[in-house]
C-alpha cells in the first residue's frame, strides 16, 4: 500500500508525462499549466514541439510532472475539464523523483562529468540542475540536482559513491517507509511554526 | 522521595530548585570538587552563593554523597563517551544499594546499555532516562505506553542548537559560521558546539532510542522462551534486533558544518530545507543533514526539538517542544522521579 509515503504526509511524488495539443495562440500554455499548480502537480519539464503542428495546426506538448498518483488522476481530470485536449496521460510513467543536494568543489570536480556519470550508473536522468556557487568556480557550490529513476535506493546509492569518489558532500531527502498506511492525519501534534 | 543529585550544571541545579515544588527533597548535591549533604534537605540558595564565589558546592567529598540515604540517585554529570565515566559506576553504586537511578547523563544508556540492563537485573533499583532524549519532550515514556515493540521507526529533530544554526541560515542567508558566532552569543551554542553540531548529541539520543527499541524485542524473545522452552530457536522476533545493544560506533552521522547558504538556497527554491534529522529505523541509526518539505511537520525552527514515532497500529506521532534547557530535562528527570514514586506506593 502507501509505504512510501513521506514522513511529512502525503505520498511520495512520480514522474509523469502528459501530452497535449495546444491552439498557437498566446497564452494557451499557460492554462494548460495552470490545472497542474492547482492540483499539486510540480513541473518537471515542458517540450513545445514547435516543430511538429499538427494537421489541424495546433501544437503538441510534452509535460512531464511530478505528483501522486492520486494527485495526477486529478489532474487529467482538470485538464479535461479545462478543455486542454489531452493526448496521453501517464503512459510512459518512469519512475520515482528523487532530488538531491551536492555539496563542495562542483565546478573543479567536473560537473558535467559527475552528471553523466550518474545517469550512466544508475539508469536514470537527470532532469533539472541548478547550480549556486557564490565564491565563483573555485569555492564550495552547490548543485540541485533532480533524477528520475525506476529505482531510487539504487540511484542514492550511486549518487554517494559517485560523490565520494569526487570528495562531495550529499544530501538527500528524507523518505522513509511509514509502517501503515496513514499520513498527517493522525499527527498529534504538529508544532511546526514556533 | 529523597533525592542525591550528582552533577551540578543546569540540570542539577534546575533538578534542586523544582524539586520541592514536586514534593522531593534533595538530600545531597555533589559537582566534581564537593558535596552539599543533608538529610532534611539542602538548602540550596547556600549552595547557590558558594558555587557564585567559586567554591564547591559544599563541604562534604563527591564520594559521600553517593553514600547519602536517598531514594533515587539523580545522575546529571556532563555525557562522556567511550565507557561513560564516571556516570556509568554512579549508576552502579546506587544500584548495588538497591536504590533507584534517574539519569540526564546519556553515557550509561548510550555507551554501555547491556552493562546498565544486567547490572539492573540484580537490583531492586530501577534506572530511568527520560530526560536523556529531547529534553522535555515525552519521548521514551510515549513508546513505553505504546510498548516499544509497536514501534518501528523513530525520526525527528534532537538537536536544538543545530536546528537554530540552520533555520537561522535559511531565514537570514548567513553562513554557518556567522550564525554560531550568534547562537554563542544568545546562549544557544556552548563554547565548545562540536557534539551538538557534528550530529554526536543527535546520535547519542538516537542510539538511546535504538537500545530502547531492540530491548522491547529481545523482551519478547525472553517471555517466548520462557513460556515454551521447546521453542528455543525461535528468538528472532519482528525487529531482527534481539539482544543487540548499540552505541555510538553503530551509528552513520554527519554534521552541519559543512552546509554552506547556498544549499539552503537551492532547496528554499525547490520548497524544501535542510534539517539534522536522526533515524533509527530496521536496526540502524543514522544522524545528517537532509531535505525536508519546507513548513512540513520536521521542519522545527528555532531551538525546537521533534519526535516522530512511527507506530504498527496507530500511524505516526510527532511529539515537538524544548529539547534541552535545565528546567526543561529537569521536568523530565522529575517525571521519572514521579514515576517511581507511583510504582513505590502502588
Amino acid at each position: 500500500m502507501s509505504n512510501d509515503a513521506r514522513p511529512d504526509g502525503g505520498g511520495r511524488g512520480r514522474a509523469y508525462t502528459v501530452r497535449l495539443e495546444l491552439d498557437d495562440e498566446p497564452g494557451e500554455l499557460l492554462s494548460a499549466l495552470e490545472p497542474i499548480a492547482a492540483n499539486g502537480g510540480n513541473l518537471l519539464s515542458i517540450f513545445h514541439e514547435r516543430g511538429s503542428i499538427t494537421p489541424r495546426g495546433r501544437i503538441p506538448v510534452e509535460v512531464a510532472l511530478e505528483a501522486t498518483p492520486e494527485g495526477f488522476e486529478t489532474i487529467v481530470a482538470a485538464l479535461r475539464e479545462a478543455g486542454v485536449a489531452v493526448i496521453q496521460a501517464g503512459s510512459e510513467r518512469y519512475g520515482e523523483v528523487l532530488t538531491v543536494l551536492l555539496i563542495g568543489p562542483l565546478v573543479d570536480t567536473d560537473l558535467s562529468d559527475t552528471l553523466s556519470c550518474l545517469e550512466r550508473r544508475a539508469d536514470a536522468s537527470v532532469t533539472d540542475v541548478s547550480l549556486s556557487a557564490p565564491d565563483g568556480t573555485d569555492g564550495t557550490s552547490t548543485a540541485r540536482i533532480r533524477l528520475v529513476t525506476a529505482e531510487v535506493d539504487r540511484a542514492l546509492s550511486v549518487v554517494h559513491d559517485a560523490a565520494s569518489e569526487k570528495g562531495l558532500d550529499v544530501i538527500e531527502p528524507l523518505t522513509m517507509k511509514a509502517a501503515t498506511e496513514t499520513d498527517a492525519g493522525t499527527d498529534s501534534n504538529t508544532g511546526t511554526d514556533r | 522521595m529523597k533525592l542525591a543529585v550528582v552533577g551540578a550544571g543546569a540540570v542539577g541545579r534546575a533538578v534542586c530548585s523544582l524539586a520541592p515544588e514536586y514534593g522531593h527533597t534533595v538530600v545531597a548535591l555533589s559537582d566534581s570538587r564537593g558535596a552539599a549533604i543533608d538529610s532534611e534537605g539542602v538548602a540550596f540558595e547556600d549552595v547557590l552563593a558558594r558555587t557564585e564565589r567559586g567554591e564547591p558546592v559544599g563541604e562534604e567529598t563527591p564520594d559521600e554523597a553517593l553514600d547519602a540515604p536517598y531514594d533515587v540517585l539523580v545522575e546529571a554529570t556532563p555525557t562522556t563517551l567511550g565507557n561513560a565515566e564516571p556516570g556509568f559506576s554512579h549508576v552502579r553504586r546506587a544500584l548495588a544499594r538497591d536504590r533507584h537511578v534517574v539519569l540526564a547523563n546519556k553515557g550509561p544508556v548510550a555507551q554501555r546499555y547491556g552493562d546498565l540492563r544486567s547490572a539492573q537485573r540484580e537490583s531492586n533499583g530501577r534506572v530511568l532516562f527520560e530526560a536523556t532524549v529531547a529534553g522535555a519532550i515525552p519521548a521514551l515514556s510515549t513508546i513505553a505506553d505504546l510498548g516499544a515493540e509497536n514501534v518501528t521507526a523513530v525520526r525527528g529533530v534532537l538537536n536544538g542548537t543545530a536546528n537554530f544554526i540552520l533555520s537561522r541560515m535559511a531565514a537570514e542567508g548567513l553562513d554557518y559560521e556567522h550564525v554560531l558566532t550568534e547562537a554563542q552569543d544568545l546562549g544557544v551554542a556552548e563554547a565548545d558546539p562540536a557534539f551538538d553540531v557534528d550530529g554526536t548529541d543527535a546520535a547519542l539520543k538516537c542510539v538511546i532510542l535504538a537500545n530502547v527499541l531492540a530491548d522491547a524485542t529481545t523482551a519478547d524473545a525472553d517471555a517466548t522462551a520462557n513460556d515454551s522452552t521447546a521453542a528455543k530457536d525461535g528468538s528472532t522476533t519482528a525487529g531482527g534486533s534481539s539482544g543487540r545493544t548499540y552505541t555510538i560506533a553503530d551509528a552513520d552521522v554527519a554534521g552541519i558544518e559543512g552546509v554552506p547558504p547556498s544549499a539552503l538556497d537551492l532547496a528554499a527554491e525547490d520548497g524544501r530545507t535542510i534539517r539534522l534529522i536522526g533515524e533509527v529505523s530496521d536496526g540502524a541509526v543514522r544522524v545528517g543533514p537532509r531535505l525536508v518539505p519546507e513548513g512540513g511537520t520536521l521542519a522545527v525552527t528555532g531551538t525546537q526539538n521533534i519526535v516522530q514515532l512511527e507506530t504498527r497500529h496507530a500511524g505516526r506521532l510527532n511529539i515537538s517542544g524544548r529539547g534541552a534547557g535545565g528546567p526543561e530535562t529537569a521536568t523530565a528527570v522529575l517525571a521519572d522521579v514521579g514515576r517511581l514514586e507511583s510504582e513505590r506506593g502502588s
